[in-house]
């Protein structure tokens, strides 16, 4: 029995890889959107604007893989860049356990003054925050924390119960008067300790609104996959309701795809997190997210001023104290259409 | 509706001459038990979501959410039927989705219309499974090792064109594909193109010389190679099918996010391995069914939407998709051993 296949030859084979090849790297080159260098704190400097003593920090975090990340290795980097008494030592960023602890025991052999180290999971590090410690260089712990308080000398981050409780709280405000007022939650990844925490802030803060019942409540993946998904079900499962929180503005960008197919309004939603493009929507204000609450990737920016002062020995400017805290929980800002010209060069990709 | 095609293996290893089975051959009855097992599964369902929620699941709108949330993996899971029915596996389908948007979005970024976005996901899609198929079929590497270092690799380049960053697509002419004033007689036309996929990979595993040389290199490939069979090409072929499927669901997945991300196409090998075997595949090859396959998709989907309309949490979701692929594969397990 005979096949009739389409002849082809080794050759042509060749070829064709070779030109899918050569077309893939060539689109591989084609630039990317041009990224917009900013420095996203404000302009008072923790201790003072004054070169001190010069100080080596050194940097290590995540991989950067969304763009939350990406806004806190570009604060940081900006951040140093301001100070002429400051060297920044910048790791390739690992989310493999290993690799973090081998970039920052590098940074510890290198003897930098300071560590500032946002770790891919807290607790696995905790060691090498120990090690630093011992070592003699004092470590500012970023956002993601330690097993103990002795692996740092500071923490700084972001505060997940806040957030839910300022979305909460304005959101209540909002719906004041409104009898019998439905809302609906868009959580992030329901395994992580985080979306617990806002989501516990979230109720705790809707408890103060008596009218006010929370009806449904689906878990995302912090993806805009995930959102559109998540988003188009909770859409059809509540015919009315007044309002949405959703914890994470990326994979806002699916949920208000999918508000937009449903061809739905009437409702107004809050998003978190604090990216641009959720910044610009509400700053457009022709849609229903009409705010966002804060996690700020400033806290990169802050997590370097506070090195500085570690390692010039100072206090920070404003505050009466001789020593840096301990421990700095920032605020979850709700950004609306007040007050989000302010915020819009925080606000990350 | 479904005719599995079984090769047989007689001493001399021939294949029947080609212009169709002899009728003893093709299995209606057993296939028909599959397939109308598979519709009771989903009869169920139906009835359960419309005693729990009758006005929210028995509705125009919620039959369109659903069919459109099956669309972009119902794709994947037909290319992924193909590959599986020729004895083979192609894990790399959600990184060559992700890879495929993330390209097409960033054409997209530098101002290329419609038709650049499209071609994009398409080519890059092509391009992946030509270099799975090239391994596999003319590297001779396992079709799970392969496809797993594709994963890894279009993971990783996704990554690094974007940067990590959300590329949001305002081209007007693809996000409207997605909207509701596109829909053509209530029908979205994201489920238009799953159609058209279902009805052409049904025609092509079941009516063409492809699908029977597909099913025989699968069913045993030295047999189909003393045939004639030319099994190198044919496995190269396959895997661009595949490809070429996740380019099409990329697209999609553009056109229903209105963004690329690196995280796209998160678990759809699971997924689309996990349909095409309720469905009735063999995931030893030899055995494929379209028709399985998408209405395995379209159970899961049910399920996901029945939990939403619940308001049960995904954790729950997860059980009980589990429950349900353990309790497919053992009833196909008891009717295949009554033959």
């Amino acid at each position: 029995m005979s096949q009739q296949t389409p002849f082809t030859s080794r050759r042509g084979l060749l070829f064709g890889t070779a030109a899918v090849s050569a077309g893939a790297f060539l689109t591989a080159c084609t630039s990317n959107e041009p990224k917009s260098e900013k420095t996203a704190a404000n302009d008072t400097p923790a201790t003072d604007g004054k070169p001190g003593t010069h100080v080596t920090i050194g940097f290590a975090g995540p991989q950067a893989d969304h763009g939350w990340l990406n806004a806190i290795n570009d604060n940081a980097k900006s951040r140093a860049e301001k100070y002429e008494d400051v060297t920044l030592e910048i790791t390739e960023g690992s989310n493999d356990t290993a690799a973090q602890i081998g970039q920052i025991e590098t940074l510890i052999n290198k003897k930098v003054d300071v560590l500032v180290v946002l770790p891919a999971d807290g607790k696995a590090l905790t060691q090498v925050g120990l090690k630093a410690m011992r070592a003699g260089i004092p470590v500012v712990n970023l956002d993601r924390i330690f097993n103990t308080p002795q692996a740092y000398r500071c923490w700084v981050g972001g505060d997940n119960y806040g957030m839910g409780l300022n979305a909460g709280h304005y959101i209540g405000e909002k719906l004041k008067g409104k009898s019998d007022a439905r809302v609906i939650e868009l959580a992030g990844l329901d395994n992580l300790e985080l979306t617990k925490q806002r989501t516990q802030g979230f109720d705790d803060a809707l408890k103060n609104y008596p009218n006010i019942k929370k009806v449904a409540r689906q878990a995302a993946e912090f993806t805009v996959e995930s959102g559109q998904a998540k988003m188009a079900q909770l859409l059809q499962a509540q015919p009315k309701f007044d309002a949405v929180w959703n914890h994470d503005d990326d994979q806002g960008v699916g949920a208000l795809r999918a508000v937009e197919q449903a061809g739905r309004d009437g409702f107004l939603m809050v998003g978190g997190a604090g990216a641009l493009s959720a910044f610009e929507a509400i700053k457009q204000d022709n849609g229903v997210l009409k705010a966002t609450v804060l996690y700020p990737p400033t806290m990169a920016a802050s997590a370097i001023d506070l090195a500085r002062a570690l390692g010039q020995g100072k206090g920070i400017g404003g505050l009466a104290e001789y020593e840096i805290p301990a421990s700095i929980t920032l605020y979850s800002a709700v950004v609306d259409k007040d007050n989000v010209d302010r915020y819009m060069p925080t606000g990350f990709r | 509706m479904t005719q599995h095609v079984s090769p047989p293996r007689d001493s001399a290893g021939k294949l029947p001459p080609a212009g169709g089975l002899p009728a003893w051959r093709s299995l209606p009855a057993r296939a028909d038990v599959r397939t109308l097992s598979l519709l009771g599964v989903l009869a169920v369902l139906i009835l359960i979501g419309g005693i729990t929620r009758p006005d929210e699941f028995l509705d125009t709108r919620n039959l369109q959410l659903v069919l459109t949330q099956a669309s972009v993996i119902g794709v994947v899971t037909v290319g992924m039927t193909f590959v599986i029915t020729s004895g083979g596996i192609d894990l790399s389908v959600g990184a060559i989705v992700a890879l495929s948007s993330v390209w097409a979005t960033t054409v997209a970024t530098q101002g290329y219309g419609f038709a650049g976005i499209l071609f994009t996901a398409m080519i890059v899609g092509v391009g992946c499974g030509l270099v799975n198929g090239l391994l596999i079929a003319y590297g001779g590497m396992v079709p799970f090792i392969a496809t797993l270092a594709m994963l890894a690799s279009a993971r990783g380049l996704a990554l690094q064109i974007t940067d990590g960053r959300t590329q949001i697509v305002t081209v007007g002419s693809v996000l409207r594909l997605g909207e509701r004033d596109s829909y053509v007689l209530g029908v979205p036309p994201l489920v238009l193109v799953f159609a058209a996929v279902t009805v052409i990979g049904w025609l092509v595993l079941n009516r063409t010389t492809f699908g029977r040389r597909t099913v025989a290199v699968g069913g045993n490939p030295e047999a189909a190679r003393l045939a004639g069979i030319d099994v190198r090409r044919q496995r190269l072929y396959l895997y661009l099918l595949s490809g070429l499927a996740c380019g099409i669901a990329a697209f999609l997945l553009i056109v229903l996010s209105g963004s690329g991300q690196n995280t796209n196409g998160n678990l759809y090998e699971l997924d689309a391995i996990a349909a095409a075997i309720i469905g009735g595949t063999l995931l030893s090859g030899g055995r494929g069914t379209i028709t399985g396959s998408v209405l395995g998709v379209l159970i899961f989907t049910t399920i996901t939407n029945i939990f939403a309309l619940n308001n049960l949490q995904s954790d729950v979701q997860e059980i009980a998709k589990g429950a349900i692929i353990v309790a497919a594969v053992l009833v196909q397990r008891r009717t295949a051993s009554t033959t």
